[in-house]
């Protein structure tokens, strides 16, 4: 599957939208970017005049990159008829540094394992400078229907 | 392996995703994972994938689906020794 039709067959739209572009995916992981907008509207109160991108923001877009895009793939490798969505099960994850509005991350996942339709996935998040600003693991179930 | 012995290395690894620990406390053949002691679809997967390891077995799709009880659990894992054995 090309990474457009990953992108396409995404289940976010705007204000929940975390996925720029995928920069490579194969069956043992993936890697995409995000720029989060100044203009996202969780930064007028996270926090009040002092902006910072929210740590469970930063877990969803791991999860949007690293999970959901990756599940679709790896479900669309097994049957190419059926579309695949990811239930989020559990994560883990351990917070380094600040994001700011405006920031550029890279978010670089690698499967762990997938079996009796889980994801279990190693994520990590870069900034600009290359630096991890969050790591940790996420899992979830990969359905054919959106809600589980 | 008798039962017994299976059920005694068995148990921890149930009690690690049990939610529910009374039912843990009267776990018998027909204790449902899901519906008994509460262990999402999930966390199925990891209790599985833990008996994988303490049991050297692998579980096959067909037979996950079946393992729903202890009492099916268990009948799994002894035809699965069973066939390593031979």
């Amino acid at each position: 599957m090309k990474t457009t039709e990953i992108l396409e067959k995404l289940p976010y739209s705007h204000p929940f939208h975390f996925v720029d572009e995928l920069l490579s995916i194969d069956e043992n992981g993936v890697t995409g970017t995000y720029t989060f907008s100044k203009d996202l509207d969780f930064y007028k109160g996270h926090f009040k005049d002092h902006p910072v991108t929210p740590g469970v923001i930063l877990t969803e877009t791991m999860a949007q990159i690293g999970m959901v895009c990756l599940g679709i793939y790896l479900l669309g490798e097994l049957d190419a008829n059926t579309s695949g969505h990811v239930m989020l099960t559990s994560t883990a994850i351990d917070f380094t540094k600040p994001v700011f509005p405006g920031e550029k991350v890279t978010v670089i996942s690698e499967k762990v394992y997938f079996r009796f339709k889980k994801l279990h996935c190693k994520v990590e998040m870069q900034n600009q400078a290359g630096e991890i600003v969050c790591k940790g693991t996420l899992s979830g179930m990969v359905t054919t229907r959106l809600h589980g | 392996m008798n039962k017994e012995e299976l059920i005694l290395r068995l148990k921890p690894i149930v009690d690690t995703y049990a939610q529910d620990k009374a039912a843990m406390e009267n776990l018998n053949d027909h204790t449902d994972f899901i519906k008994d002691l509460h262990i999402n679809s999930a966390n199925l997967v990891d209790l599985v994938l833990d008996i994988e390891e303490q049991f050297d077995i692998e579980i096959d799709n067909t037979s996950m689906e079946k393992m729903l009880t202890i009492g099916a659990a268990i009948e799994i894992i002894q035809e699965k020794i069973n066939t390593n054995d031979r």
